[in-house]
């Protein structure tokens, strides 16, 4: 065994995550961990506050135009949809094995959960640039004044692909910045910084990144499903 | 053990302003610096800057205000018997116009007074009034308070004052391409079609977006920095309410902030894009503009007014040298105004909404009188026999109870709907929330920059001058905003460059008050840098004060403490404790009365 101080190992040749330290003004490992969890929690919400304006939007306009609404959800490819969701549902079970792997310091598995999170996360935004938005940007169905489309099915679709766009846009920025920190995780990992006693970036990653999962199967149906 | 043994046991722990290098390297540890005090100097300096750019902004306000603009038209017949048509512009003191206007055109005048205004209210509602107290004075204080040696995430800390940084430089960028003349709550469609050609309020729009997100970061670290960084012995009623108005602000902070965001995002697309989100023309709603900007703007009403609530708790019982009366009370006050603040925010669309809404945010408003009255009572039973020494933050302090009380009271008539309908829009709206946000958080943060400046900088000010210059403001003030509840009630619009003759005496007097409180903040000022250069070094506790900041150094250690502090006394129990490295010289208290005392 290496010799240890407080649970943390002092001998050099101890993997880097055994000799990880809290910062200083913490008393302990665990009041840090904990810190960082609720600091996450927080951001959490403002998280779901930002998107719940979105869906607010969302709300009153299908009050004011069901038909638009009804008429412009038609034009929404419910396979892809399914499909995104799919990728989107297992990325968030194998960020969730990252955490175990951490935990168990099954070292090779954490860097393979992790790598597997990050490509679902670009797969999902090739999806919907490749197959969803391109496509449909290219036919004029557009947000707004920039709406372009020969027949709409009532006057006021536009507004329904101005919240489908608004919505699904701030989600697709927040898969990116999602997997771009898992990608910083993923880096981390590779130099050894995570395991049994030291994984809170993986862990609070994670409920970012579950986040994403969550608000993207309320947006799935309320746009895809519903008619 | 006396202070000065301590300080010469760990004398080779300097304080956090101690130099260590040449002057870049000085700048540039500043720059990249983690400590929350040297954050909160940074803060404090840049909200100064800006409080006096948006002084200045005010004061152009009102010197056009001094006399209305006319447009004369005179018709003469000249020597050859033509008739000859003169028009004249009188009483414009301002007048900026854009590339390819002239300045004699009536428009390009009210155009630069609605900019001059625009300037005056964001720069001080974003940039001044909402981070002064919890990113300068709570950066410092919170984790001193707390017993810790600093917030839970120092570098999170770090992005916040460079995102602030950052969203001051959009703002600061569209003010120097000419400003905007939106108004601070950019109200669509005028946002999205004003200057269509021009980029200033997409910047302006932008520069309020990362101001939130430093606002957001800012709050969960102290909400973090509360719940985990107690020192031992601190329970969550041993903690001073200066703590407890920060905490509630914060609540606000981080549950508001981010729907301005998605406002100001959706604002944005809507200008570059014409999504039609909020454009009636496309099928949108710029109503739902209104309900989402205030459901913001309303709670940061009282992150606004929370923090200086704080202050005035702390002011008020160390210099009356008292137990607060009603801690509990106060303390829940703070969550109590937090958690109204978020149900009346359509109490600013009294005109856009039904007649039902209407009536149920009116009723809902009068909600918040409850806390704000419970805290107001506790303030003044706290006086009541206390050892009062009327200095500079006890005035402070006493200015704060009068002037929010008039900004509390007068905001009644507004929400009751039929005095509103008289009221709406006139100048005793902008009368009420001077006397609120200027009356109470201004001064506050004033107050409480007095309190502690001998803590933050190790200096004591010119006693006499600082209070010259408080009676000054408190004055000044008065005379300019008293007289604007005569002319809202009178009839006088607000954002009008011009008014009908009945109203020139009345702005005449609001002017010259205005000239009285900005000669009260130089000299304050003045005294503020005059210590900083020749002041006496400032004991560890120069007013006697229990709560934590008061037994560190003046100024404080980089890790604040020598020990991690054991609390073994409340904040505010002077009925018991001596105050740590407390000398009656430096403090001398008035007697207190005897008991059943006649006064």
């Amino acid at each position: 065994m290496s010799t240890e101080s407080h649970g943390i190992a002092t001998d050099a040749s101890a993997p880097l995550w055994s000799r990880l330290k809290h910062a200083h003004h913490f008393r302990s490992k665990e009041e840090e961990f904990d810190a960082c969890k609720i600091g996450m929690w927080l951001f959490l919400t403002t998280e779901v506050l930002l998107f719940s304006g979105l869906f607010c939007a969302y709300a009153i306009f299908r009050a004011m135009y069901p038909e638009a609404f009804r008429g412009g959800s038609h034009h929404l490819d419910w396979l892809w949809g399914s499909i995104n969701t799919g990728v989107l549902l297992i990325s968030s079970f194998t960020i969730a094995w990252s955490i175990r792997c951490a935990q168990m310091n099954q070292q090779a598995l954490l860097k393979f959960n992790l790598a597997f999170t990050a490509f679902c996360g670009l797969l999902f935004t090739g999806i919907k640039f490749g197959l969803e938005y391109g496509p449909k940007w290219a036919a004029g169905k557009r947000p707004g004044s920039l709406y372009d489309y020969p027949n709409p099915s009532t006057p006021n679709e536009p507004v329904w692909w101005s919240v489908y766009y608004a919505a699904t846009g701030t989600h697709l920025l927040h898969v990116l910045i999602g997997t771009a920190v898992i990608l910083i995780m993923l880096a981390r990992a590779q130099k050894g910084m995570y395991g049994p006693k030291h994984y809170t970036g993986i862990e609070i990653a994670g409920l970012y990144w579950h986040l994403v999962d969550l608000i993207w199967i309320f947006l799935f149906p309320l746009l895809y499903l519903i008619h | 053990m006396s202070h000065e043994a301590a300080h010469d046991a760990h004398h080779h722990e300097g304080s956090y302003l101690t130099r260590t290098g040449s002057f870049w390297t000085t700048v540039i540890q500043w720059g990249f610096t983690k400590d929350h005090k040297k954050l909160g100097v940074m803060y404090l300096t840049a909200v100064l800057i800006l409080f006096f750019v948006g002084g200045m902004a005010a004061l152009m306000v009102r010197a056009e205000l001094w006399s209305p603009v006319r447009q004369i038209t005179t018709t003469s017949v000249n020597d050859a018997g033509e008739t000859v048509t003169t028009t004249e512009i009188k009483g414009q003191m301002f007048n900026f116009p854009k590339a390819g206007e002239t300045a004699t055109s009536l428009n390009t005048g009210n155009e630069t007074y609605n900019r001059i205004f625009t300037l005056h209210g964001a720069v001080m509602v974003f940039m001044v009034i909402i981070p002064s107290i919890p990113a300068a004075l709570g950066n410092f204080f919170l984790p001193i308070m707390l017993g810790a040696k600093d917030v839970a995430f120092p570098r999170l800390n770090l992005l916040s004052w460079w995102i602030y940084v950052f969203g001051s430089i959009f703002a600061i960028a569209s003010v120097i391409a000419g400003g905007v003349d939106t108004g601070w709550t950019f109200y669509t469609p005028y946002s999205t079609t004003t200057d269509a050609d021009h980029w200033r309020v997409v910047f302006m729009i932008m520069g309020a977006f990362i101001l939130g997100f430093s606002s957001i970061l800012t709050g969960l670290n102290f909400i973090v920095t509360v719940h985990k960084l107690r020192a031992p012995g601190m329970g969550w009623f041993d903690m001073p309410l200066f703590v407890w108005a920060i905490y509630a602000t914060a609540i606000i902070q981080v549950l508001a902030t981010p729907v301005i965001g998605v406002t100001l995002l959706l604002l944005v697309l809507e200008r570059l894009f014409h999504i039609g989100i909020f454009d009636p023309r496309l099928g949108g709603d710029p109503v739902l503009f209104q309900h989402f900007f205030w459901f913001y703007s309303h709670p940061v009403v009282y992150v606004m007014i929370l923090p200086g609530m704080g202050i005035v708790s702390e002011l008020l019982a160390v210099h009356a040298h008292k137990r607060i009366f009603g801690y509990k009370a106060i303390a829940f006050a703070s969550l109590g105004i937090a958690g109204v603040s978020f149900i009346v925010w359509g109490h600013h669309l009294f005109a856009a909404e039904s007649e039902l809404a209407a009536t149920v945010f009116s009723a809902l408003t009068f909600l918040v009188a409850i806390p704000t009255a419970i805290k107001v009572f506790n303030w003044i039973a706290t006086l009541y026999k206390g050892s009062i020494v009327l200095n500079t933050p006890m005035f402070y302090a006493l200015a704060f109870l009068f002037l929010f009380s008039i900004g509390g009271l007068t905001g009644l008539p507004l929400a009751t709907l039929a005095t509103d309908m008289h009221l709406h829009d006139s100048y005793f709206v902008v009368a009420h929330f001077h006397y609120v946000m200027m009356g109470g958080t201004i001064i506050a943060f004033v107050g409480g920059i007095f309190h502690w400046w001998p803590k933050m900088f190790g200096r004591l000010y010119n006693e006499r001058w600082a209070l010259t210059g408080a009676v000054l403001v408190f004055i000044g003030f008065n005379v300019t905003f008293f007289t604007q509840f005569f002319l809202g009630t009178q009839g006088m619009p607000r954002r009008y460059a011009s008014y009908v003759d009945e109203f020139l005496t009345l702005h005449r007097i609001s002017t010259v008050g205005s000239w009285i409180l900005a000669l009260g903040f130089f000299i304050e000022a003045a005294v503020l840098i005059y210590s900083l250069v020749a002041g006496r070094k400032a004991p560890p506790n120069p007013w006697g004060g229990l709560t934590l900041e008061w037994e560190v150094e003046s100024p404080p250690i980089e890790h604040n403490f020598h020990h991690e502090p054991l609390i073994k006394h409340g904040p505010y129990d002077y009925d018991d404790v001596v105050p740590p490295h407390w000398d009656p010289k430096d403090y001398p208290l008035p007697e207190p009365l005897p008991t059943g005392a006649r006064h």
